[in-house]
């Protein structure tokens, strides 16, 4: 039989079509093995659902609602648009619906509740769904009448992406994590730089990066304009989902062969900690190379990018017997009710709170401007989410600094941004 | 599908969603209500100075960032006929034929219009004139998968016509 070389994405669809291959440019319409939505594009959905009056969902137990957005339901007008969403869950009998004490980030809970993994197709009405991509899942963002749509299909069209492949390879520095690595990526090829593209990424780097980390990168693919950012499935793929995920897994391997439209090769022992100056998250600049002391006013440890217990172990490493910085608020929020009893039993939240930090409730909140910690006219923040656009978090003259959790917790305790080392930590 | 002819207000590269519609106003899902505050964070009297009919143009990767549909029903509902961009962020781009919003992907005359330019555009032919320049520009044809969404009225007519068809 003739062989077709593929790419990681292009296996994947041509996989769940039934067909020997398929190529970069063509369009599909493809099976979707979950649909996500959240309190924010849920209600649209749903509006733009009834509108249809066909009043029937393909199969409820492929919809997700995450009310993730605006929890603990910041006004009333949030309150009703989860309102809309529980009633909505109640009436076509959705079980995967998330509210209150079972709900968290949503990009942290599904696959902590193992609802994704490796070669599903997965749409959410939320441009970082690309973060299933650690898993090997061909998962990306959509709006809600796309959403709406594939409720009722349980299809979706692609044009199947071009792919972008990025090798890592040498020894990671200290304090350097997945979270520089994607910095420094989007900061090489710019916020449009995979625009429309699959973004692959590999090496032996990638291969020895835990899963939160991997989650961090992927999440990050639609930084850069990506449609999906892949990892392969490995052992340490097959470990995570192991008892979480209950459909067999389909595990694919991009072909040798298979055609890039461009292989970038990263050697990781020359990247730094890195921060993504405002306004663009490739603003990247290694932390030492900041031309003065940047004073900030808040800190926040979170969001589906770095909410992870990985993520606070490392928080408390640095914060452990340490205090907060009388000029900085530093809000530390554990991305899902799991996480956080995670972090309570290994004894972080102690260190938090006795560092002076505040420990919020899985939420997006301040991520997006929405609450729980918004910015007022010129303050700054450094923060582990994932855009620092005019405005992302507060008011339009505020400013966000992006970076990991080590450089955010370092800069929490001096007030200024730093890295680990400039406070001593090993 | 009817000819444009509008005003232009210009805008940078990488106009993202939280200047489009910023998150703070999304605990709604009103038209009205999101046109109020469209493009508030760039220009925070845009809505206020915009025209119906009058045409945004932007530099590459216009509406990146999030997948909030909000983003193209704001700009829609604000009275804004057209986007010109020389590139859009992909999911921006699937919003926008979905909820019926015109958007047109033409590097040279996003390049070369100006704040102020009349433009006159006729959407089947993807021919682009401004007026104020005397320019006529030509746009890269729509896949006819695309074109075929766009004639049924937008995505879901599109597949309610499916949907009876089965």
């Amino acid at each position: 039989m003739k062989r077709y070389p593929m790419t990681l994405a292009e296996k994947i669809l041509a996989k769940k079509l039934n067909r020997p291959f398929v190529e970069a440019g063509e369009l599909v319409e493809v099976p979707v093995d979950l649909t996500l939505a959240n309190d924010i594009t849920g209600p649209l959905a749903i509006k733009i659902f009834e509108s249809t009056k066909i009043g029937k969902i393909f199969n409820p137990e492929k919809i997700v609602l995450v009310m993730d957005h605006f929890t603990p339901n910041k006004d009333i007008k949030s309150a009703e648009q989860v309102r809309i969403c529980r009633e909505f869950a109640r009436k076509y009998g959705i079980s995967h619906y998330y509210e209150g004490g079972n709900c968290g980030i949503e990009h942290a809970l599904l696959p902590e509740l193992g609802l994704v993994g490796p070669g599903d197709i997965v749409i959410g009405a939320d441009s970082h769904t690309c973060t299933y991509g650690a898993l090997g899942a061909f998962a990306t963002g959509v709006g809600s009448t796309d959403l709406a749509a594939a409720w009722i299909t349980g299809k979706i069209w692609f044009k199947v992406p071009e792919s972008i492949k990025f090798v890592y390879y040498g020894k990671l520095k200290p304090w350097v994590t997945g979270k520089d690595l994607i910095l420094y990526t989007i900061g090489d090829i710019g916020v449009d730089g995979a625009l429309y593209k699959a973004m692959e990424f590999t090496g032996e780097v990638i291969k020895k990066l835990s899963m939160a980390e991997r989650f961090t990168m992927a999440n990050m693919a639609i930084e850069a304009g990506g449609k999906v950012g892949l990892i392969e499935a490995d052992k340490r793929t097959l470990t995570y989902i192991k008892n979480r995920f209950k459909r067999a897994p389909l595990v694919l391997k991009a072909d040798k062969k298979a055609k890039y439209v461009e292989i970038r090769e990263y050697d990781v022992s020359k990247i730094e900690p890195v921060v993504a100056l405002p306004h663009l998250p490739s603003n990247v600049k290694a932390v030492k190379d900041l031309s003065e002391k940047i004073f900030i006013d808040q800190v926040v440890i979170g969001s589906c990018t770095n909410g992870r217990l990985e993520d606070l172990a490392i928080a408390a490493k640095i914060l452990k017997n340490r205090k907060v910085n009388s000029n900085v608020r530093c809000i530390i929020i554990p991305a899902t009710p799991t996480i956080y009893y995670h972090a309570l039993k290994k004894g972080y939240i102690r260190v938090f709170i006795e560092a002076g930090a505040i420990v919020s409730p899985p939420t997006c909140g301040p991520c997006l401007g929405g609450h729980m910690g918004i910015l007022a006219k010129g303050e700054k923040a450094v923060a582990t989410t994932n855009r620092n656009f005019v405005g992302r978090m507060g008011h339009p003259e505020s400013e966000v600094y992006l970076a990991g959790p080590a450089v955010a917790a370092a800069s929490a305790v001096l007030g200024y941004i730093a890295t680990p080392e400039e406070l001593g930590v090993k | 599908m009817d000819k444009i002819k509008g005003k232009v207000w210009k805008f940078g590269d990488n106009i993202d969603t939280d200047v489009i519609i910023p998150a703070r106003y999304l605990n709604t899902t009103d038209p009205e209500e999101l046109a109020k505050h469209c493009m508030e964070d760039a220009d925070p009297e845009f809505s206020k100075k915009v025209n119906k009919g009058d045409i945004i143009v932007a530099g590459k990767n216009f509406g990146c960032g999030s997948s909030r549909e909000h983003a193209p029903i704001s700009i829609k509902a604000c009275g804004i006929a057209c986007v010109i961009a020389e590139s859009f962020a992909r999911i921006f781009y699937r919003n926008a034929f979905n909820t019926g919003l015109l958007i047109l992907e033409c590097p040279e005359a996003a390049k070369e219009a100006e704040t102020g330019d009349e433009l006159e555009i006729y959407p089947e032919e993807g021919k682009i004139i401004n007026l104020t320049k005397n320019k006529t520009y030509i746009t890269k044809p729509l896949p006819g998968f695309m074109k075929e969404i766009l004639e049924d009225g937008g995505l879901i007519p599109h597949i309610m016509k499916k949907f009876k068809l089965q």
